[in-house]
């Protein structure tokens, strides 16, 4: 089992969601981040002041898989979150030691 | 966890001492009449009861006139109870989310305790009556009105267009206004029991004195020449024979209050920044840091309540419902307010490179500080004038303020302490009022409340203190001082 966390643009999350039904995956966890990696944050201004903003607004999105499905979603995501632009995101792959479905108690993949 | 320690904070030393004092400045006057005044229609030692002339006074011929202007009186002081919506939206719009309980408490301390000081001493200070050298007399609680059994009068046309009543109810609205421009500015660091104490004692003493050496009939209006009903200047014999003045050459003008309600607040607010310092973080030494208001809606609604509120601010202030009169000044307000925020769009679109929403906002309120000095005297073409001149001033000033190192989260100095000068001058300069004049009246009460307010801060400031301490300033007035959430979610 492998959790996989994305970061993604914020209003790609819509599109994320559907190229994941697609494939068969139905949940996910969303949070609202922020955060810059190499796309640099802009100025605002307020009465008269200038000021940087350097983190900008992503989400989010934690998918928790079988093994076997760990590409196909992450070809997914990318499709669909892509604009080809920085700050279109990261994700990451990590193992997953056990899962447990609070409603039955059941473990394991079984869970997922 | 937080409860514990917003009762420690409110059961600590300095809370006992602060509620000493306000208790110390509530009752160090000593009025018998404070109970024991009758109600208007109580029986009478002589056949001719209060109750029976009054009830021919409403059957007189005048009295359907008389009753339009009483109802529009009352109906401006709800319009300016409104104001107060609109200041609590306001402030709490333009400062961060942690403080904005702390700021909304302010706000219902002051139109509370505004209304009950003027009850109790704030309208006879303010207004005096015949017997005042034209500085100060301290005045006794409301119903001191009625200890005559002939003060039934004070109820009909033989008082004003309107009875006392109404006309305490719209001034008693008008009087909270002046504590509520300072607790904009000292938003976000200012401790509570210190603001608290400051803005009972610059309401219920420092604002009624200020306005009743205008309103109240005393110096300023008797600046100058005394002249007589055709204008021509009364000899010094005649005078001393006992002839009585019409007007004075240069008797100060101020229709609604542009000086004496908003200079007032403005420098009163100025000193105590200065007392108090900015919000830490504010200016550093890499420039200004800005410290962004947490909702622009609340804001934005803020202003459209105030600028709804001023039509019942300088409307009411006609104190009659003539039609001619009161559509013309709200006319005049109108185009004054909504000239003030063009200019300030403009101005701030050129000056700072992007329109600015706050600017705008803020270039409403300076449109209508600007006008209401003269709302009856400056005609509705030269409205629009005065209105953009102080749209334009009020960016400038809140830039300056900022350079300058006062920390103002809301421009109330800038709003109502310069555009207040602006508005007061305007009416010379528009509408036929004597420059020296004006200038003697702005620099009067504005030097008076920069003082009263400086001298109120410095003895807080030693003796409770006037700030939170930084690690409360950063958790947020909210938490520190009222161990509650605005926004819990």
């Amino acid at each position: 089992m492998k959790l996989i966390k994305a970061i993604i643009k914020p209003f790609k999350l819509e599109e994320v969601k559907d190229g994941l039904s697609e494939i068969g995956v139905e949940g996910m966890t969303v949070s609202e981040v922020k955060g810059f990696g190499r796309q640099k944050g802009h100025t605002e201004i307020y009465r008269g002041s200038e000021y940087t903003v350097d983190f900008l607004p992503k989400v989010k999105i934690e998918i928790a898989i079988a093994d076997d499905l760990v590409t196909k979603v992450i070809d997914a995501i990318v499709s669909a979150s892509q604009t080809g632009k920085i700050g279109d995101g990261k994700i990451f792959i990590l193992p997953i030691e056990e899962a447990v479905r609070i409603r039955t108690g059941e473990k394991g993949e079984e869970a997922l | 966890m937080t409860n514990t320690l917003a009762i420690k904070t409110i059961l600590g030393a300095p809370f006992w001492k602060f509620l000493l004092l306000f208790a110390a400045l509530l009752f160090s006057y000593s009025s018998p009449a404070f109970a024991e005044s009758p109600p208007p229609d109580a029986p009478a030692s002589e056949p001719s009861a209060p109750a029976e002339t009054y009830g021919s006074f409403k059957e007189s011929e005048g009295y359907a006139t008389f009753a339009t202007d009483n109802l529009w009186i009352l109906l401006a002081a709800f319009l300016v109870f409104i104001m107060h919506l609109g200041f609590a939206t306001l402030e709490s719009g333009l400062c961060q989310k942690k403080n904005t309980v702390n700021i909304l408490f302010k706000n219902c301390f002051i139109i509370s305790m505004g209304v009950i000081s003027y009850y109790a001493i704030g309208f006879n200070t303010h207004y005096p009556g015949d017997d005042f050298n034209g500085f100060f007399k301290l005045g006794g609680p409301l119903t001191d009105a009625f200890t005559d059994k002939d003060s039934f009068a004070n109820l009909t046309s033989e008082y004003a267009d309107y009875t006392y009543w109404s006309d305490f109810l719209f001034q008693a609205m008008f009087a909270a206004t002046a504590a509520t421009i300072v607790s904009g500015a000292v938003a976000e660091r200012v401790k509570l029991s210190a603001f608290l104490v400051h803005a009972t004692v610059l309401v219920a003493i420092g604002y009624t004195v200020a306005g009743s050496w205008h309103w109240g009939g005393g110096f300023l209006t008797q600046l100058g020449d005394a002249l007589d009903a055709d204008g021509n200047v009364i000899a010094a014999a005649a005078l001393e024979a006992g002839a009585e003045a019409d007007s004075y050459s240069n008797a100060f003008y101020d229709f609604a209050g542009s000086t004496v309600v908003h200079a007032f607040g403005g420098f009163a607010a100025l000193a105590f920044v200065m007392v108090l310092g900015p919000r830490k973080g504010k200016y550093t030494e890499s420039g200004i840091k800005p410290i962004v208001g947490h909702s622009m809606p609340l804001a934005a609604i803020g202003v459209f309540l105030l600028f709804l509120g001023w039509f019942g601010f300088n409307g009411g202030s006609v104190l009659s419902a003539d039609s001619e009169l009161i559509s013309r000044v709200c006319v005049t307000t109108a185009l004054a307010a909504c000239a003030g925020a063009l200019a300030s769009m403009l101005v701030s679109t050129f000056v700072i490179k992007k329109p600015d929403l706050s600017m705008a906002l803020n270039g409403f309120l300076a449109g209508l500080v600007g006008i209401t000095a003269g709302a009856d005297a400056i005609s509705p073409a030269m409205s629009i004038v005065t209105g953009a001149i102080a749209g334009a001033i009020v960016v400038f000033s809140i830039i300056a303020f900022d350079k300058a190192k006062i920390d103002d989260p809301v421009g109330a100095i800038s709003v109502h302490g310069i555009c207040g000068i602006w508005g007061t001058l305007a009416v010379a300069f528009f509408g036929g009022a004597s420059l020296t004049g004006q200038i003697i009246g702005i620099v009067c009460v504005s030097l008076f409340a920069f003082v009263f307010s400086y001298a109120l801060a410095l003895i807080l400031k030693s003796t409770i203190g006037v700030r939170v301490s930084e690690e409360e300033e950063e958790r947020g007035l909210d938490i520190s001082e009222h161990g509650q959430e605005a926004y819990s979610s």
